[in-house]
């Protein structure tokens, strides 16, 4: 057998999965217990899994914590690869709610479109998102990077903490609300920003971190030019009479 | 001549705390936030009695005759269910809200009689895990250092909706105690006023709710109990829904529960009292055919071993305390009364916990403060309270004939006021009516 000891950068093309010794776990021959318990099992042998059938189900994949690749074969249902530490996961289809929620470390690269909370408090790691990405895109955001090939839903990075979210596409309505230390970069148009939330100037430091995201996504033809960088006007940290309204 | 005059009166609506607090609204434009819980006068376990056994029924022998006091919490799904030798239990209370110190004290103190303890808003401290045997992992909205990790060093995962104090609201931590580690633990500036979420971020309601906790179980390989935590409101609907989510265990937390801090409208004005949550959580376990199978974990406002044994009987398998465990610390101990009143406060009556200058150096991240708490001494302290507390249940319940707490039922007790006999569910003493029920009609 191959050890695939060497950490899967993020940065790696998802296509090139194909290596030898990869077990195969079917969803429709296993039960999820028994597909997650042999994927958290430190002496499965193999460090490239293909989960195939995921039919929707919820929480697949979810807990991994050491590196290993993960490929599931179709859609997804709620929190596939929630809590991710060091694995990287690819599903070759949709994502339900909450895809890589609170991931801390290692990659999850949705090929089609996430649903809500994509990437919800997450405090590591890289979530790529190629389609759209419904509301609360990045809630809480902890450190995480996220990039969306599409566009974004509502409340996207809703009390985004820290970690960068990038968007190829559009964001739509009250983006950033109440942000506090993550950084925001949209291509496309923001239907309206959040309280607290303001467009900043672009220096270099930000291009350069730009054009690292959008490289690690597969997305390094982009301009950084035509991107915004938003963040937090940091005018609520603390409490004053005149901010009432927005408490 | 005797010369009548009148004499200053205030006003019982207008009372002079009122006059206060509209003062001091005027002059600062910002709402009251303090500690503790509600203050006002509640329906309480104060006002229910046990009836002791004579003729109809026959005690144990107080010293002699075994009254057992353990409880297994969290056995409906979990490989690993929780065995406490005493039903109290230390609640979620962050650090960040405590100091590292009082976390600490905290853990020592339940792991000397057996019993858990309970993270809080701001995650997993080692001197907390180190110190406690049986240590509850929170699972709230704001997912302060939420970490897998620390999951799976939890003996069990509390899912936290709400908090008797505040229901349906988030958390809030002042600047003065979002020091280095606080703000580090927390992924947030330092210095900042934080407010935490009320709602989780990535799930709404009691469906998403079950694959919420079925996420929780595959990550944790089925092994740890999952907790609900709901504050006091519709509890009897909270508590089926809970049920029907998964929950293994549903902690129950009325509006006397204590805060780190929370707008005083908020404490003082939103919830029910804990009394009346009670038979309400009961009755939605019984309908449901899960009484004692789904354990129920009551909190708020409770004090002495009376009140342990009050919530058992009405139906509650556990309770859990909070301020009560700060105080047997030393929260509000008279020692700092030049210092209290320095604060422009007394012992007795500090709530400013949000401050962060506690005199006790419990609700504090001051350097010095902290100090003045010794996690060996405090965990000795609140062990030998937890002590108290089993040993007056286990007196009550002996001379209710019980060989067991849990054999403690609502039969036992009866009201001495009309509203708690219709809270509780119990007759009013020396009648056989329960308000809302047929007279002499039985429990
Ligand atoms: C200082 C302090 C901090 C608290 N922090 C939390 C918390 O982080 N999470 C939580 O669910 N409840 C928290 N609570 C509420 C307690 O878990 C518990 O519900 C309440 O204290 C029980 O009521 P009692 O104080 O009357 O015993 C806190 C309470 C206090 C006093």
């Amino acid at each position: 057998m191959d050890p695939l000891t060497a950490t899967l950068s993020p940065t790696r093309d998802p296509k090139d999965l194909s290596m030898t010794d990869t077990l195969e776990l079917d969803l429709a021959v296993s039960t999820l217990r028994e597909v997650n318990a042999r994927l958290h099992d430190p002496d499965l042998g193999v460090d490239d899994v293909v989960v195939t059938h995921p039919a929707g189900r919820h929480s697949v994949a979810v807990g991994l914590n050491r590196p290993m690749t993960v490929t599931v074969k179709g859609h997804v249902g709620y929190y596939a690869a929630g809590m991710n530490q060091s694995a990287d996961v690819v599903v070759e289809g949709n994502a339900g709610v909450g895809v890589a929620e609170n991931m801390m470390s290692g990659s999850v690269w949705v090929k089609g479109s996430a649903s809500q909370s994509a990437g919800a408090t997450a405090h590591g790691g890289l979530l790529v998102v190629e389609g759209d990405a419904a509301a609360r895109c990045g809630i809480s955001m902890k450190g995480v990077d996220i990039v969306v090939g599409g566009s974004i839903g509502h409340m996207s990075a809703f009390m985004a903490q820290a970690g960068r979210l990038v968007v190829r596409g559009d964001a739509s309505d009250a983006l950033g609300d109440s942000i506090y230390e993550a950084r925001i970069y949209v291509r496309g148009a923001v239907a309206s920003l959040g309280a607290d939330c303001v467009a900043k100037e672009m220096r270099p430091e930000h291009h350069e971190e730009l054009a690292t995201l959008l490289k690690s996504a597969g997305y390094e033809d982009d301009d950084t030019h035509a991107y915004t960088r938003y963040g937090s006007a940091r005018s609520l940290y603390h409490f004053h009479v005149d901010n009432t309204s927005a408490y | 001549m005797t010369q009548y005059r009148t004499q200053p009166r205030t006003s019982a609506t207008f009372d002079p705390a009122t006059i206060a607090e509209i003062q001091r609204a005027a002059d600062t434009g910002i709402y009251d936030i303090r500690g503790w819980g509600a203050k006002r006068p509640l329906p309480h376990f104060d006002d229910l009695l046990f009836l002791g056994a004579s003729m109809s029924r026959y005690p144990l022998e107080g010293y002699r005759e075994r009254c057992g006091t353990d409880v297994v919490l969290g056995d409906r799904h979990a490989t690993y269910p929780l065995h406490l030798e005493t039903p109290v239990t230390i609640a979620g209370m962050s650090f960040g809200a405590l100091s590292g110190r009082a976390k600490e004290a905290l853990g020592r103190g339940a792991s000397e009689v057996g019993t858990s303890t309970t993270t809080g808003d701001g995650g997993m401290t080692p001197e907390e895990r180190s110190q406690s045997k049986h240590l509850v992992y929170q699972y709230l909205p704001s997912r302060y250092g939420m970490n897998p990790d620390h999951l799976r060093q939890a003996d069990a995962i509390e899912v936290v909706l709400g908090q008797g104090a505040k229901p349906g609201g988030g958390g809030m931590l002042l600047g003065q105690k979002i020091t280095e580690r606080v703000a580090q633990m927390r992924t947030l500036p330092q210095g900042v006023d934080q407010r935490s979420a009320s709602r989780h971020p990535d799930w709404t309601g009691p469906d998403d709710l079950t694959i919420k906790i079925g996420e929780l179980r595959e990550i944790t390989d089925w092994e740890k109990p999952v907790y609900v935590k709901v504050g006091a409101t519709r509890t009897y609907y909270d508590v089926k829904l809970a049920v029907h989510a998964g929950a293994d265990v549903v902690v129950v937390d009325g509006m006397q529960g204590g805060t780190a801090a929370t707008q005083e409208v908020f404490i003082e004005h939103v919830g029910i009292p804990t009394l009346a949550a009670i038979p309400q959580a009961v009755q939605a376990l019984q309908e449901l055919g899960v009484h004692r199978k789904v354990q129920l974990i009551v909190s708020g406002g409770i004090r002495t071993g009376a009140d342990v044994a009050k919530a058992m009987a009405l139906g509650a398998d556990a309770v859990a305390i909070g301020t009560a465990a700060l105080v047997a610390l030393g929260d509000n101990d008279p020692r700092w009364q030049a210092d209290y009143e320095a604060l422009g406060t007394s012992a007795g009556a500090y709530d400013d916990f949000q401050e962060g200058k506690d005199p006790a150096g419990i609700t504090t991240q001051d350097p010095e403060l902290q100090q003045r708490l010794d996690p060996v001494e405090g965990g000795r302290r609140l062990a030998n309270y937890l002590r108290v507390l089993t040993m007056e249940a286990q007196t009550i319940a002996r001379a209710c004939g019980k060989a067991h707490l849990q054999h403690l039922e609502p039969e036992d007790l009866v009201a001495i006021t009309i509203e708690a006999a219709a809270m509780a569910r119990v007759p009013l003493a020396g009648t056989s009516w329960i308000p809302g029920q047929a007279a002499g009609g039985s429990w």
